[in-house]
């Protein structure tokens, strides 16, 4: 039914061929799509607030241990990638526009290099966690009580492994839509017509995006002032 | 909200453009702003640019502003809820020391 050729007749014969036939027409069918993926991304706000929530409790409790094993983290590695990743929330809007205009080599250009950024975001990411491993930071049978902090600090360093990690697996799921975009991109599926999936990935894009702009005050900068 | 809205859930270029830099702006003051001593206000005003930072992204990347109502209405649902899961669980974990009986 998808073709828009379906004999009842029903569907005008100059329907644009991704309408389906239970939609009046392209924009109502963009907006289901629209609400659609809002509501997933309430699933995401809550998922993500499960852990929001320990974390809020949990510094509650021991709020000097938070204080002093955040300011282990590496601020400027932390700040980068702030700054990288606001820039991806950037390119990918600029990608949603182009997708709007159906212009096919800009959307390819502007979701290649969201796909750049998202790549730098993680290896930063891989150089944190390496250094976290090094120093004995991580959690669990290695993990060695930093000088000075008390021993929850091993709790601050849970929640951040926790809340980061559930945060990069988000950007790696992004990075694979983005290519199967890039790859539909070149095929050249997207007009001014029809660009839904693009306009639906950047919601998801910058939804990560949103999460990241809480996680870094929360994770890396709490305890600043306290040095 | 027209469904025949030419510009419906469309942005401006500028408008991103701006956005960028006033996002880039509000990190640089958060950074600042977390080495001050305020006290206990230090964690609020950090929580109060980022939230200024998500109404920007949300409004005008995800095109919030240029959507129907009904998304509004979804997007503050789930504001209402992560404000129910938070405040009723500490609600619980704040009071616990206010009663001197065991197991409370």
């Amino acid at each position: 039914m998808a073709d828009g050729t379906h004999a009842t007749g029903l569907v005008a014969h100059d329907a644009p061929a991704q309408l389906r036939h239970h939609f009046v027409d392209m924009a109502a069918q963009k907006e289901a799509s629209a609400l659609g993926m809002w509501i997933f991304l309430v699933t995401e706000v809550l998922f993500f607030g499960g852990m929001f929530t320990a974390y809020v409790i949990y510094r509650a409790q021991y709020t000097r241990a938070f204080e002093g094993a955040s300011n282990l983290l590496d601020l400027k590695l932390g700040a980068f990638n702030t700054v990288v990743l606001i820039l991806s929330s950037l390119t990918m809007a600029l990608a949603v526009w182009a997708g709007q205009k159906g212009r096919r080599n800009l959307i390819i250009a502007y979701l290649s290099a969201t796909i750049l950024l998202g790549g730098v975001f993680l290896g930063v990411k891989a150089i944190e966690y390496t250094q976290k491993f090094t120093h004995h930071e991580v959690p669990g049978p290695h993990f060695i009580v930093p000088e000075g902090l008390p021993r929850q600090s091993e709790m601050f360093f849970s929640l951040y492994f926790c809340m980061t990690g559930l945060h990069a697996l988000h950007m790696v799921i992004g990075i694979g839509l983005l290519l199967w975009l890039i790859l539909r991109a070149r095929r050249g599926e997207f007009t001014p017509e029809y660009n839904t999936p693009v306009d639906m990935v950047g919601l998801y894009w910058h939804f990560v995006d949103i999460v990241w702009i809480y996680l870094f005050p929360l994770l890396y900068l709490l305890g600043r002032h306290t040095l | 909200m027209s469904r025949h809205g030419s510009d419906h859930g469309q942005g401006s270029l500028g408008a991103y453009f701006v956005v960028f830099t006033a996002l880039m702006v509000l990190t640089g003051v958060t950074l600042w702003a977390a080495y001050q001593h305020l006290g206990i206000w230090n964690t609020p005003l950090a929580l109060s640019i980022a939230t200024a930072k998500a109404v920007m992204v949300a409004l005008i990347f995800m095109h919030l502003r240029s959507s129907p109502k009904r998304t509004a209405i979804v997007v503050a649902t789930s504001v209402v809820f992560l404000g129910f899961l938070i405040l009723i669980t500490l609600s619980d974990y704040l009071t616990r020391a206010w009663l001197p009986i065991y197991g409370r």
